[in-house]
């Protein structure tokens, strides 16, 4: 079985965000960049899945340039056995679909899996595009994934409950919490992912329609204002003047 | 592997983040921050949110020791060929650093098993003493002693009096040793021991031989998560195939020594700054005269001192970190790193407990715990002193140790 996780290379959830040039570019100085959350379970998942089945082999994709490495070697010290590079700016969902598409169909995967968003523009789109290109299923967000044979069991989260579904292979999952646990990488995991292949491959070229015209942060958080408890009368002024919310 | 079912869990999100005031995150490679990443994760996972009980009970979690082996955080630097990481000195340094972040008990229990049990038996152990022994330890299925120091000799190790006897097919060996991290739990012993001739050898004592017993120190104030005991030998017959062949003298326990203390100045880095970073939050959520604590000049003195301490430490150990990659550290350079180390930290422990104020002395922050553990690092591994010594000898070739 061949599967592929493609994960994200995206700022540490407690950095300090920030843009310059006029609000068109993200500042990555002092920056952290680590695998999007959402993709590191469903890396965890693919490996223990690969751990399970004899002959199993997980490859890791990301699209991004080359300071996108360190992140990917991440990835294949906690067990993936081959990661590929697309080598361009991840501009927008679906020029990132169109790209994993376009590697899957060349190399022939039993099992996308990535997270249910990234965490830096949490479009959460790329797994439905994927799976249409492709012509095949896609789910999301998928909390537990279990392959019997050609087919797999997946639980889905749903607005105030769960969904229970058998899905044949091949198939995209946009996985989260609790399909898996997070890996740690142990150092031998680190040794032996130095020699691991990492392949460069040159971006396919997709009208996507889509441009960036500027960022903007939300306000401030204002201070907060103590209220005594007993004192429901000033709490109503404030919500409808102030606050401006009754 | 789950915890210890008495283990009590903290409820405090463990948010420590280290400081990089000269930027020398730009001296590592991705790989020693990949390391550091996945240690201060696992540090974050399996220690800190245990370490506060384990400490208050006095409770060595035996569990550890396969999940250190797990992570790889024993004998990084020792060959892959035996189960070792193969990683260099800098790797080896950042693992300390992490582990004794999370606490300088569990950090001795790695240093312990890395530097002072497998170190020796890769340096000076045969063939066969190496692959029976290493890949054990390396995986955390066996947990390891060193045993040098005795009731009577600490700083004068050559005073020893443990010996051992040739019988023809055995050695017997008699004494005793003290302060011993791990003991109590210990599977093998790495013991230092003069044969008949006065010469120092190293010895590879199991578990189970008759004579051989590890009684436990009890009531110790600092280390507490750590097992401390006694190695005691009683006519204990040791098979000839595990005296060290490798070297003989002190010079051989003192070569193991170096490499612990290289740890060492490094771990204790580790836990000055997680002081650091708990105080200067502390500083800047506490409110006095109704603005921020960290409002103060004397609290920002404090800062300012603590953060300036760091940096020049975290510039000492990258710089000898280096020298250990290529060979050339020095004793006596590893003495000025250790010293220096452990003493600025426990300097900038006291003065966190300061800005922490009351809340400095309970468990629910980390800072009097590492102030406590610091008082043994300080001691062991080579007294604040005997490294001034070390250092005096080394600049005035005049030895002034006796």
């Amino acid at each position: 079985m061949k599967i592929l996780v493609c994960i994200t290379h995206v700022p540490d959830t407690t950095s300090k965000i920030n843009f310059t040039d006029n609000n068109t570019r993200f500042n990555t100085a002092g920056v952290q960049f680590i695998i999007g959350p959402y993709d590191d379970y469903s890396l965890a998942r693919a490996i223990e899945i690969k751990e399970a089945t004899p002959g199993a082999t997980v490859t890791v994709l990301n699209v991004g340039p080359a300071d996108t490495e360190p992140t990917i070697r991440k990835a294949l010290s906690v067990g993936a056995d081959d990661a590929v590079r697309i080598n361009a700016e991840p501009t927008d969902s679906f020029f990132v679909a169109k790209q994993i598409a376009e590697h899957a169909k060349s190399i022939g995967y039993d099992l996308i899996l990535m997270g249910r968003e990234s965490i830096d523009y949490n479009s959460g789109v790329v797994h439905g595009i994927v799976g249409e290109l492709l012509g095949w299923p896609s789910v999301s967000p998928v909390m537990k994934l279990d392959i019997e044979g050609t087919k797999a069991k997946l639980a889905r989260e749903i607005e105030g409950g769960k969904e229970f579904l058998e899905v044949n292979l091949p198939f995209v999952a946009g996985c989260q919490e609790p399909i898996a646990e997070w890996k740690i990488p142990n150092m031998r995991g680190i040794m032996s992912a130095r020699t691991k292949p990492l392949k460069v491959v040159e971006p396919v070229s997709v009208d996507s329609g889509v441009k960036l015209q500027q960022f903007e942060l939300p306000p401030p958080k204002g201070a907060v204002k103590m209220i005594a408890a007993d004192n429901v009368a000033e709490l109503v002024t404030l919500l409808k003047n102030e606050a401006k919310v009754l | 592997m789950a915890q210890d079912a008495s283990s009590k869990k903290s409820l405090k999100q463990d948010v420590y983040d280290h400081p990089d005031f000269y930027a020398i995150d730009d001296l590592l490679t991705a790989e020693h921050k990949l390391i550091r990443s996945s240690i201060r994760d696992f540090v974050k996972k399996e220690i800190t949110p245990y370490v506060e009980d384990w400490a208050q009970r006095a409770h060595f979690p035996y569990e550890i020791v396969k999940k250190f082996g797990d992570i790889g955080a024993f004998g990084p630097t020792v060959s892959e060929q035996y189960g070792g990481g193969g990683l260099d000195y800098i790797s080896y340094g950042i693992i300390m650093q992490e582990i004794e972040r999370g606490d300088s008990g569990m950090r001795s229990t790695a240093s312990v098993q890395g530097s002072l049990v497998m170190y020796p038996i890769y340096k000076f152990g045969s063939e066969a003493q190496k692959k029976k022994y290493l890949p054990k330890l390396a995986s955390g299925e066996w947990l390891g002693c060193f045993g040098l120091t005795e009731p009577d000799h600490g700083s004068n190790p050559g005073g020893m009096v443990t010996n051992f006897k040739d019988m023809g097919d055995h050695y017997l060996l008699n004494g005793a040793k003290m302060w011993i991290s791990n003991s109590p739990r210990a599977d093998i012993a790495v013991v230092w021991a003069k044969n008949e001739e006065g010469r120092v050898h190293g010895l590879v004592v199991e578990r189970g031989m008759e004579g051989f017993s590890t009684p436990e120190t009890h009531g110790k104030w600092s280390l507490r998560a750590s097992a401390t005991g006694e190695l005691v030998f009683d006519n204990v017959k040791v098979p000839k195939e595990n005296l060290l062949p490798g070297k003989s003298g002190l010079g051989a326990p003192l070569m193991c020594l170096d490499s612990a203390r290289y740890g060492i100045a490094w771990g204790a880095i580790g836990a000055a700054m997680d002081c650091y970073d708990s105080a200067r939050r502390y500083a800047l959520e506490r409110i006095q005269f109704g603005k921020p604590i960290a409002s103060f000049q004397l609290v920002q003195k404090k800062l300012a001192e603590m953060l300036s301490e760091i940096t020049k430490a975290q510039l000492l150990n990258w710089r000898l970190g280096t020298l250990m990659n290529e060979g050339k550290a020095t004793t006596a350079q590893i003495s000025l790193a250790k010293r220096n180390n452990v003493h600025v930290a426990l300097e900038i422990a006291r003065e966190a407990r300061q800005i922490h104020g009351g809340m400095g002395i309970t468990g629910e922050y980390p800072i009097m715990r590492h102030m406590m553990n610091l008082e043994s690092v300080v001691t062991y591994e080579g007294t604040h002193d005997i490294h001034l010594l070390i250092l005096g000898n080394n600049i005035t070739g005049i030895p002034a140790f006796f």
